[in-house]
């Protein structure tokens, strides 16, 4: 495999973007931001690779005016997914792996707020036979940490320590939504949201972008002496039919981590939109105990849609480009109750 | 390590129609699956990966369908991915697929691609109003309609070049098992007796609107080279250009020109018209074939009309084009560019039934999308690529 590693990072993230859901407005002064770490101007870019969701833009092709922010001619060697830019960072890697290019930038985007969330990823469902009965992202998730609750796998004080902690760590996080000292009882006194979950153990719906620039070898030592060098990357699916599915696992999470060495990871940025999922996550990986978890804060702190997997990577690497940590691990979810997953570990040395 | 070979083992189709209400979104899906599987002799268990492609989720009002579809195509504990690129979908879908091979990451990817427009309305799906955004009112032909218009003028094209296009498609579609639209009786005159849509395009110069999925399976060198008639990829390409600049040529789009300048150049070829044998283009409006010929490097700017109307593009021409059909013949949007990279593997295989052109060793699939702006391709042979 050709050495890889991320150059490149920047990200945005509001409770409500006041523009278009194309995002162009977001996406042009991103790519300035990432010219100006790297250096380069988009011609030095070989391969670019975007995620975001027609549904949640309200409209077809919603992607295809994103490509404006690229830039008019010449034309670019380009592609889109039509899930978390995790996904298309993903696919970035193999271009480079297959030697076609050196370089790539990949970027996401989301504008949550046009809708009501929660309502429009019921569509994500079997659409024969479950979505007509609208059961929402979040009473999904709330099944799941029932499951959890009932077998005594967390207690809510449990859950309630996940969010805390994601508060006091995401006060060092310019992009956080959501920050501040908390306490395990003043969380406990909140309403109950969808139960068992509260308000605060759910991600806050969020509009934003993300992109990142990946090179191989001497282009990345090109920007950096220290890149984030991409160790490993895997990503699986499990099905989706709720009825057939041990909510309380994530097998595909498993798998992928058993195709991963994760020995010696400093810090993971897991991304999980409800706070029991961060302890299923963290529990499927079995990461080591000393491992510090979402030193952003996390998805619980601001997740903008299908940005929210790649911020994750955004931050694993720039803890390896900062010393904090040789090794890194960011994950990312998509789909309903944790369905796909993906996992990149990054390192400092290689 | 480098650039690793890929080949086509198998292709499977459904049989397209105007509305499949015999099965759901996963059926159609398996019956293609199960033939490219069938015929590339894999089963579940050999597959390492799936990646799926479809046209906008609104086609069918169900966001990321891969989701749900993925009990039904085995892609439970597996890497699933989803493309979409507008139009040119189907082509990048087997483009990622050939990647995953080609960068060594797999041995044996599964991809497919479907569309059921009888769902919902795709009509209704383009037409949703976007603030600050050009609305595209009579959906797909009414925008293109300028662009062909733009081409008979500046080309000085008999207007009955279009009505040859579609005359031959159709026909060609006859002897093609899948294909959505029958008509033994289509003629020149009779596509110019039919009614004007949009002026300069009939009725039976366009696309229907199909139900169907497309499914093929892309195998590493070993596995391939097990397969009785592997079609080995000798080169993909994308290229995308924006919608609206004033400086875009949207008849002889820049995207598409460079797209194929890269092919040619990875697949060591320097005389298209005489090294490729045959070409499945994506024409849904008749006289984007003359325009590709030109965009593609088979014929001078202005003069790939001349190649259509002296039967070149024929079935039994020197350069046979879109011998399936074509998008003209069957259209699941989102299954439609792979269906021409389906059908370029089928021929280099050998596999292509009645419309086969005799000893087909090298050919094009092509997919174009959005405003003649996202670009992919693939040359496949029946030969290792030297």
């Amino acid at each position: 495999m050709r050495d890889v590693a991320v150059v490149g990072f920047a990200q945005r993230q509001m409770a409500q973007f006041d523009g278009s859901p194309t995002m162009v407005e977001l996406l042009v002064p991103l790519f300035a931001d990432l010219y100006e770490q790297t250096g380069w101007g988009r011609k030095d870019i070989g391969f670019w690779c975007s995620g975001s969701s027609d549904y949640l833009a309200g409209r077809s092709f919603s992607f295809v005016s994103a490509v404006d922010a690229i830039g008019t001619l010449p034309p670019v060697n380009e592609s889109h997914v039509e899930m978390d830019a995790a996904w298309a960072l993903y696919e970035a890697w193999v271009k480079i792996q297959t030697g076609e290019v050196d370089t790539a930038l990949v970027y996401g985007f989301g504008k949550s707020s046009a809708g009501l969330l929660r309502r429009v990823l019921s569509l994500q469902l079997d659409p024969y036979v479950l979505t007509p009965l609208w059961p929402d992202s979040v009473s999904i998730a709330a099944m799941q940490a029932r499951l959890g609750l009932e077998s005594g796998r967390w207690s809510e004080k449990d859950l309630a320590e996940v969010v805390a902690a994601s508060r006091a760590a995401a006060i060092d996080n310019d992009y956080a939504l959501l920050s501040g000292e908390t306490s395990v009882d003043d969380l406990l006194a909140e309403p109950m949201f969808s139960d068992p979950l509260r308000r605060h153990d759910c991600a806050p719906v969020t509009d934003g972008a993300a992109a990142i620039v990946l090179a191989a070898g001497d282009r990345a030592r090109e920007v950096s002496d220290r890149p984030a060098w991409i160790a490993g990357f895997e990503h699986r699916s499990d099905g989706q039919n709720l009825s057939l599915r041990d909510l309380a696992r994530v097998p595909s999470l498993a798998a992928a981590a058993a195709a991963l060495d994760l020995d010696g990871v400093g810090v993971a940025e897991l991304h999980t939109p409800f706070s029991h999922q961060e302890l299923m996550v963290r529990e499927e990986l079995g990461l080591d105990s000393d491992a510090v978890v979402n030193p952003s804060g996390g998805p619980l702190a601001g997740n903008p849609m299908f940005s929210g997997g790649l911020i994750r990577i955004g931050e694993a690497a720039r803890r390896v480009w900062d010393g904090t940590t040789e090794r890194a691990l960011a994950h990312a979810t998509s789909g309903p109750a944790l369905q796909q997953n993906l996992l990149c570990v990054l390192e400092g040395s290689h | 390590m480098g650039k690793q070979l890929a080949a086509v083992i198998g292709v499977g189709q459904t049989h397209y129609r105007a509305k499949r209400e015999d099965v759901s979104m996963a059926g159609l899906c398996r019956e293609a699956v199960d033939r490219a599987m069938a015929d590339a002799n894999v089963g579940f268990d050999d597959i390492d990966a799936v990646v799926v492609g479809k046209a906008p989720d609104l086609f069918e009002g169900v966001m990321m369908p891969e989701l749900y579809l993925s009990d039904a195509l085995g892609a439970e504990g597996k890497p699933l991915l989803r493309v979409h690129t507008a139009g040119s979908v189907g082509g990048s879908t087997c483009n990622v697929a050939a990647s995953l091979v080609q960068a060594g990451v797999h041995k044996r990817v599964l991809a497919v691609t479907f569309e059921k427009q009888s769902e919902s309305n795709a009509m209704w799906a383009l037409s949703v109003p976007v603030p600050f955004i050009m609305p595209v009112h009579a959906g797909a032909g009414g925008y293109f309609a300028p662009h062909v218009r733009s081409y008979i003028r500046r080309s000085e094209a008999p207007v009955h070049v279009g009505a040859i296009v579609a005359a031959k498609d159709r026909q060609n579609a006859n002897k093609n098992p899948f294909a959505h639209l029958r008509n033994p009786d289509i003629t020149v005159e009779s596509v110019l007796d039919s009614q004007m849509l949009w002026d300069p395009i009939r009725y039976d110069e366009t696309c229907p609107s199909s139900d169907g999925a497309c499914a093929v399976v892309i195998a590493d060198e070993d596995t391939a080279s097990s397969s009785p008639n592997p079609a080995w990829i000798h080169g993909t390409v994308m290229r995308t250009e924006p919608t609206t600049a004033a400086e875009r040529d949207q008849v002889n789009p820049q995207a598409g020109r460079e797209a194929a300048a890269a092919i040619w150049k990875q697949a060591g070829i320097t005389d298209p018209y005489r090294e490729i044998d045959c070409a499945e283009i994506y024409v849904p409006f008749s006289w984007f074939e003359p325009m590709w010929l030109e965009n593609l490097g088979f014929a001078e700017e202005g003069s790939g009309w001349k190649l259509t109307e002296a039967g070149v593009t024929a079935l039994d021409g020197d350069l046979p084009v879109n011998m399936s059909g074509g998008v003209l013949s069957s259209n699941p949007i989102g299954a439609s560019g792979m269906i021409r990279f389906a059908e370029a593997a089928l021929q280099v295989r050998g596999a292509a039934g009645e419309h086969q052109v005799p000893d087909a060793r090298k050919a094009l699939g092509h997919a174009y999308g959005g405003g003649s702006q996202f670009f992919a391709m693939w040359v496949v042979g029946a030969d290792k690529p030297v």
